[in-house]
């Protein structure tokens, strides 16, 4: 059976999105490999110049994501995705607005603003957010190819700390769903593809691993793991307490 | 505390809380358990912050550093950005006891030429640099809001990120240098003790103490995006001035969510001339490592600088367990990266190693220099 992930008229086989930035660039090539990545995001304000450019450490064939990292409005992340497709990075960007420098959690209602002018000069939109379904719903209408809101704040590794929330998206937003920040282990990745979000997205949990080349393939497999098992149908899992032995409803009688 | 003419008053009331709680902090009182339920949490309080800073915390710095080094891998990754400093003029109307570039002091004083500035801007843009930060001693005269402001115009054409390290201004001043291109200042308080201010700072503009503490407000008001706090570790208490430090830095994010938080960890050494000034509360490298590990744990997003103060040994170290950043190919007299310099220098430096040395050292750790990691936005 042929599952792929859909976003912006392009097909991802892989579901597993890699951040980057915080590893060394010379072992970039490995880890995208070993984690069969095919989307790598990178931040452009990492990218804009210097004497060692991210953009050439990124193997042809990987769809960039540059994100809007460092905007604090909507309109400085209009700026920068523009200075992003100027730069060749393509039409995909990730939006990110964040105006807290202590929690890096994103500002919704300057994000949505951001995706409605990308969407309309034909960016690949996605969206960065705090998974409220309200504003999941907006950024569904400005035009965002797919939704990523995050698990738990950025570079935290704490994991899937906004489960419920996450899972209310999946449930009620046609588009596809993509955890980003917050997953530290593989487990976690594991148990957000599970609940049937499209994809994950890790960064520091690889980028902190003590060997990441390793636990990037970790990441791919606890990924497959999770997405087989959506696909397949959980079984019925009993949560908190036991189901009655004898029927609650037996004295119907007609 | 007079304020003298022409320095702005702005409505705040940071300054009081920070000495509010500064009063209050007593180091003395930590225990060792306290130390390690800082060390357990995620985000401390200020207590928690307090403790770290503590005698309690001498036996347990191995532990602090382990959780500092795990935060700054989770912030950072294994980037450590890579700047330097240009100072553009040493003349100075404070005399400050402890500086090199007192007014008190016969040194050679000197001032670059717009000319000059761009060629030592081109010259160190030419190592691979992206970041600069622009110095000047203190004086309205000879180092005007228009002539920084000019250099930072220069700056423009050869780096992506830029700070100043000047006198402290008013909001509409620091306004005009964030659209001349700067978007980072520095200002260190020094000492947050108001006797010992008092004491280090008796002549010049300096010695007005609140309008010096209010100074990264009005910078963030101005349109400034991050700011940088600091105490000159020795002048008075360390424990209590780096206290009131993450104190002042702690209050001003809260009060400006999106400022972004930097800290510099200088300790007094000895500079070309301080004949007058002795070092009365030595600090060594050891409580400098557990000021460093506070800042970084109490905050574990703020950036925080190594400088060519510190010897190369202690500077490769620092870099991926607290600090995040690092100067190099520093030149702490006027000028000197394309030419003779034209000014004498503020204090003695104990890591003279060029860019491409600083770079190698980083790789070699293991870590990745990072030249940038900003978009002006204006």
């Amino acid at each position: 059976m042929k599952d792929t992930l859909k976003i912006g008229g392009r097909e991802f086989r892989s579901r597993f999105i890699l951040g980057s930035g915080k590893f060394s660039l010379e072992i970039m090539n490995a880890v995208i490999e070993n984690g069969g990545a095919e989307m790598v995001t990178l931040a452009l304000r990492r990218a804009n110049a210097g004497k060692e450019n991210i953009l050439d450490h990124i193997p042809k064939g990987i769809t960039l994501l540059p994100n809007t990292s460092g905007a604090r409005n909507a309109q400085e992340a209009v700026r920068i995705a523009r200075l992003a497709k100027e730069l060749g990075c393509g039409d995909f960007v990730k939006v990110e607005v964040i105006n807290d420098s202590k929690y890096l959690l994103p500002d919704n209602y300057e994000t949505i603003k951001a995706t409605e002018i990308l969407s309309k000069e034909g960016f690949v939109v996605m969206p960065y957010m705090y998974p409220d379904l309200i504003a999941a719903r907006r950024l569904a209408d400005a035009g965002a190819a797919a939704v990523m809101p995050l698990g738990a704040p950025i570079g935290s590794n704490k994991g899937l700390l906004t489960r419920d929330f996450v899972k209310i998206m999946v449930d009620e937003i046609d588009l596809p769903i993509i955890v980003d920040a917050g997953i530290g282990r593989p487990s976690q990745a594991c148990e957000a593809m599970e609940m049937g979000v499209s994809a994950v997205m890790a960064n520091t949990a690889i980028a902190t691993a003590g060997n990441v080349g390793v636990m990037a393939s970790a990441f791919k497999l606890a990924i497959e793991a999770g997405r087989k098992a959506w696909l397949a149908g959980l079984g019925r899992v009993l949560e908190h307490e036991g189901e009655a032995s004898s029927p609650l409803t037996g004295f119907l009688e007609d | 505390m007079l304020y003298m003419e022409n320095m702005e008053i702005i409505d705040s009331n940071i300054m009081d809380k920070v000495l509010e709680k500064t009063e209050r902090y007593d180091p003395g009182r930590f225990t060792e358990d306290d130390v390690r339920k800082a060390i357990r949490k995620d985000i401390l309080t200020l207590e928690d912050y307090g403790a770290l800073l503590s005698p309690a915390a001498d036996g347990l710095l191995e532990d602090i550093a382990r959780k500092a080094k795990s935060e700054t891998r989770k912030q950072f990754g294994n980037s450590v950005s890579i700047f330097t400093p240009l100072y553009i003029s040493n003349h100075c109307s404070n005399g400050c006891a402890y500086c090199g570039f007192s007014v008190n002091n016969k040194i050679l004083r000197g001032k670059l030429s717009y000319e000059e500035i761009d060629r030592e801007l081109k010259a160190i843009s030419e190592t691979g640099l992206e970041e600069v930060m622009i110095l000047t001693g203190e004086s309205r005269d000879r180092s005007s809001v228009e002539y920084i402001g000019e250099a930072v115009k220069l700056a423009k054409k050869y780096f992506s990120t830029i700070g100043v390290e000047v006198y402290p201004l008013n909001t509409d001043e620091y306004s005009y240098i964030n659209t001349c291109g700067a978007d980072f200042v520095s200002i260190y308080q020094e000492t947050y003790d108001t006797d010992a201010y008092r004491l280090y700072h008796p002549s010049g503009p300096k010695r007005v103490y609140p309008y010096r503490f209010h100074a990264q407000e009005r910078a963030i008001r101005g349109g400034m995006r991050g700011v940088s706090f600091g105490s000159l570790l020795g002048l008075g208490d360390f424990r209590k001035d780096a206290f009131s430090t993450g104190v002042h830095a702690y209050y001003l994010q809260q009060k400006y969510p999106h400022a972004e938080i930097s800290y510099s960890v200088p300790r007094i050494r000895s500079s070309a001339n301080d004949g007058n000034f002795t070092i009365k509360n030595d600090i060594r490298e050891k409580q400098l490592l557990q000021v460093l590990m506070a800042y970084r744990i109490f905050m574990p997003f703020a950036s925080i600088t190594i400088s060519t103060r510190e010897r190369a040994g202690f500077r490769d170290n620092i870099i991926g367990l607290a600090a995040n950043k690092i100067s190099a190919g520093v030149k702490v007299g006027v000028g000197g990266h394309d030419g003779e310099k034209k000014g004498d220098e503020q204090f003695d430096i104990s890591d003279i190693r060029d860019v491409s040395q600083v770079h190698e050292m980083i790789l070699n750790r293991g870590l990745q220099p990072v030249y940038t990691d900003y978009i002006r936005m204006m």
